[in-house]
């Protein structure tokens, strides 16, 4: 994939990868083996018929390409740019074994970026009348909505925040997925008829049973994990030390990268140290970087092998400076007398046998040192939202406040459905689209039921 | 898009606004607060529901103009609109049958006290007010106060309204004088700080409710996070009431501060652009 120079866009916030030329993608789509078993479709979450969709371009029909992309996967723009396909798709194709694989990923990209053509893309069936609620518009949600809006439903999406996405708005920075892609996929759920209330916090607000009063059959909940995890060492609320939660929304959502022009603030520090080692680590380091560090240290405990992010990611960051100190685990953060930074004190690592994980696990050498720094950005993880699933009497959880469900997204509740990192803990886009297409399916044969039980009954 | 109703002057810097949100008015209960954002570049502020009309459809807001967001939220007229207003958040206050409640309110800290009083009355407390101020013109909303309590006393620092001197020499005396079963203090960390350290020894509930910087309000930030008996906790969804004898004041102030070059930057920003017509 084709990106921008990295000294020239490691200051601004446009997207890094530029995508492939149309010559590119058939060259890439004509490499394609076209197997009879293919391997990449079982390596997708929602099994995408992917020889289809690359036989499209390499034959130029990219609406045909984006049309069987979008019988699977409602946001292929979106997951051709975050889906860890290393791990997925491309991670299983044949010509990987000895060469290179097939570049999924971007050729997903391609289609989805050049396959819109005018008018309805979707057949939508006729209205049912039946109201379906949604909670939460994030990658579970809106695959929801739009499935259940197709099959004719009628759909009300319930968003907390003052702009729709969830974590692709407020997580996701622009310079990985910019705002408009997002805009745009929202807006074709949108044009499936699907209505949206924003400010909406669901279990204050209004509550479930009132939602349930009001008409809706169902109820799918998906409000994603982004409770900040916290490592609960010395000095975290100095000054200065931010959670990437809200490093994050404070430059995504309120755009504080561009303040004064946006009233909200982000405080941009010389040196910054960001703690941990997925995706949302990486997002902050290269936010910190744009907003204008000189120097940008990702922390992380293990080596560059049990790194969980993005591939891509890890090398972009490295590419535009981002310095990564393996087999380090701090242990204070350290601050002066007015409560600000002034370094994070650490503990070199060694790794040991496998954990349960099947990563190996990191053990102190017994080396110290200070990392000096001005800014500490803790990205450890997140966990489950809190304020829907306290609100519901008697719904079954499990581990951190996590919904229980079963493999259709049915809670332990009749007509409660859920989906997306608040079943399953924080995960991929992608893996919260295929929980939100089985639990549009499930909501479909749960609301038919309740209509033939109410004729026989 | 929420309509504005009414607005008003109540005291110098300090406006009260009547604010169509038929969903919150119906959920809203002591203690709760809305986020807000004014406008599309605007800000995300947390605002004390101080009065909500579940029958209208409506809120009440107070507020004091003290940065950009509140200077340009107090330009508002009836007719305009608010774009975002999210909630009702937090924790709504313990209401029970306390017997003798002292409610002790510093400035703008009227505005979450004045539905506390309204919830502890109906549960028929014994109820004394104590509101504090510099001087006389800056006691927000007594006369509000002055219909549901059955006792109002107020402070200034200057002596021009009330006794001369803090809310905490008036409380002092008043916790000497008889018992007082719980203590709700709201205003500036200070005050709020002092109140604490002056029942500690006495060992009476005190409850304060904390206005740390917030931006999303529903737990997913972490901006809001205070510290509360040594542990880390966020305010929007865990407060924004706390035991006052376990909050780290010290902790709460630094952060409370942390903004304050960007804050004097937006506002020096806004005053150039309006030039001087943002000032009423």
């Amino acid at each position: 994939m084709r990106t921008r120079k990295p000294e020239i866009r490691k200051h601004d916030f446009k997207e890094v990868s530029i995508g492939m030329t149309e010559s590119q993608a058939v060259k890439e789509a004509s490499r394609c083996l076209q197997c009879k078993k293919p391997h990449c479709v079982s390596g997708c979450p929602v099994e995408i018929n992917i020889p289809a969709f690359i036989a499209a371009i390499r034959d130029k029909d990219y609406p045909g390409s984006l049309n069987i992309l979008r019988q699977y996967n409602l946001l292929p723009a979106i997951c051709g740019r975050v889906c860890p396909q290393e791990k997925q798709c491309q991670g299983s194709c044949i010509l990987g074994k000895k060469g290179v694989p097939i570049s999924i990923g971007a050729l997903e990209r391609f289609a989805a970026d050049n396959g819109n053509v005018d008018g309805e893309p979707m057949t939508k069936k006729r209205s049912n009348g039946q109201k379906v609620a949604v909670v939460g518009s994030g990658p579970a949600g809106l695959t929801v909505a739009a499935d259940l809006a197709r099959l004719g439903y009628k759909i009300t999406i319930f968003e907390a925040l003052h702009e729709a996405g969830g974590v692709l708005t407020y997580g996701i920075p622009e310079f990985r997925l910019p705002k408009k892609i997002i805009q745009q996929e929202i807006d074709y759920v949108k044009s499936l008829g699907v209505e949206m209330r924003l400010n909406w916090v669901v279990g204050r607000t209004q509550t479930v049973e009132e939602l349930f009063e009001e008409g809706y059959k169902a109820i799918f909940i998906g409000v994603g994990a982004g409770t900040p995890k916290y490592m609960g060492i010395p000095g975290e609320n100095l000054n200065n030390v931010y959670f990437a939660s809200e490093f994050l929304t404070r430059v995504n959502l309120m755009r504080a990268d561009q303040f004064p022009k946006y009233d909200t603030p982000v405080k941009r520090a010389k040196k910054v140290a960001i703690i941990g080692g997925g995706n949302v680590a990486m997002d902050s380091a290269r936010t910190a970087l744009r907003l204008g560090a000189e120097k940008v240290y990702i922390v992380y405990r293990r080596t560059a092998d049990e790194m969980p992010s993005r591939l891509e990611e890890i090398d972009h960051a490295k590419e535009e400076g981002v310095i990564m100190k393996f087999l380090t685990s701090p242990k204070e953060i350290l601050g002066d007398d007015k409560g600000k930074v002034t370094g994070l004190k650490c503990d070199g690592m060694v790794l040991c046998e496998p954990d349960k994980s099947g990563r190996r696990r990191p053990e102190c050498s017994g080396e110290e040192f200070v990392l000096k720094v001005d800014q500490v950005i803790m990205a450890i993880g997140q966990s489950s939202n809190p304020i829907l699933v306290k609100s519901v009497k008697g719904l079954g959880l499990w581990g951190e406040g996590y919904i229980e469900v079963d493999e259709d997204g049915q809670s332990n509740l009749p007509g409660i459905f859920a989906g997306g990192d608040i079943a399953t803990g924080a995960a991929t886009v992608i893996s919260a689209m295929g929980a939100g297409k089985r639990a549009a399916r499930a909501i479909d044969v749960y609301v038919k039921g309740l209509k033939k039980s109410a004729v026989t009954g | 898009m929420y309509p504005i109703l009414k607005k008003q002057t109540i005291a110098p810097e300090v406006d009260l606004m009547l604010v169509e949100a038929p969903y919150i008015a119906k959920h809203a209960k002591a203690g709760n607060f809305v986020v807000l954002r004014i406008n599309e570049t605007g800000e995300r502020i947390p605002l004390t529901i101080a009065d909500s009309d579940a029958m209208a459809g409506t809120i009440t807001l107070l507020f004091q103009k003290i940065g950009k967001t509140t200077h340009e939220l107090g330009m508002l007229k009836p007719g305009d609109t608010i774009r975002d207003i999210a909630g009702p958040l937090g924790h709504a206050t313990p209401i029970e049958k306390y017997g003798h409640c002292a409610l002790v309110g510093g400035g703008i800290g009227s505005a979450t006290l004045h539905p506390i009083l309204l919830a502890l009355k109906a549960k028929r407390n014994d109820i004394s007010v104590i509101l504090g101020a510099r001087t006389r013109e800056l006691l927000v909303w007594q006369e509000e106060f002055a219909k549901y309590a059955d006792e109002l006393l107020t402070t200034t620092d200057d002596g021009s309204s009330g006794r001369k001197g803090l809310v905490t020499d008036v409380l002092r005396d008043m916790i000497k004088a008889g018992p007082v079963d719980i203590v709700i203090a709201v205003g500036p960390i200070r005050m709020m700080q002092a109140v604490a350290e002056l029942t500690r020894p006495f060992k009476i509930k005190t409850i304060v409710s904390l206005n740390p910087v917030m931006v999303e309000g529903t737990g997913m930030c972490g901006a809001c996070r205070v510290r509360i008996g040594g542990e880390t906790k966020f305010a929007c969804i865990e407060g924004p009431e706390f035991d006052a004898h376990e909050v780290d004041f010290e902790e709460l102030a630094h952060r409370q501060n942390f903004y304050r070059e960007e804050e004097q930057l937006a506002m020096d920003t806004f005053k150039k652009k309006c030039k001087g017509t943002c000032k009423k």
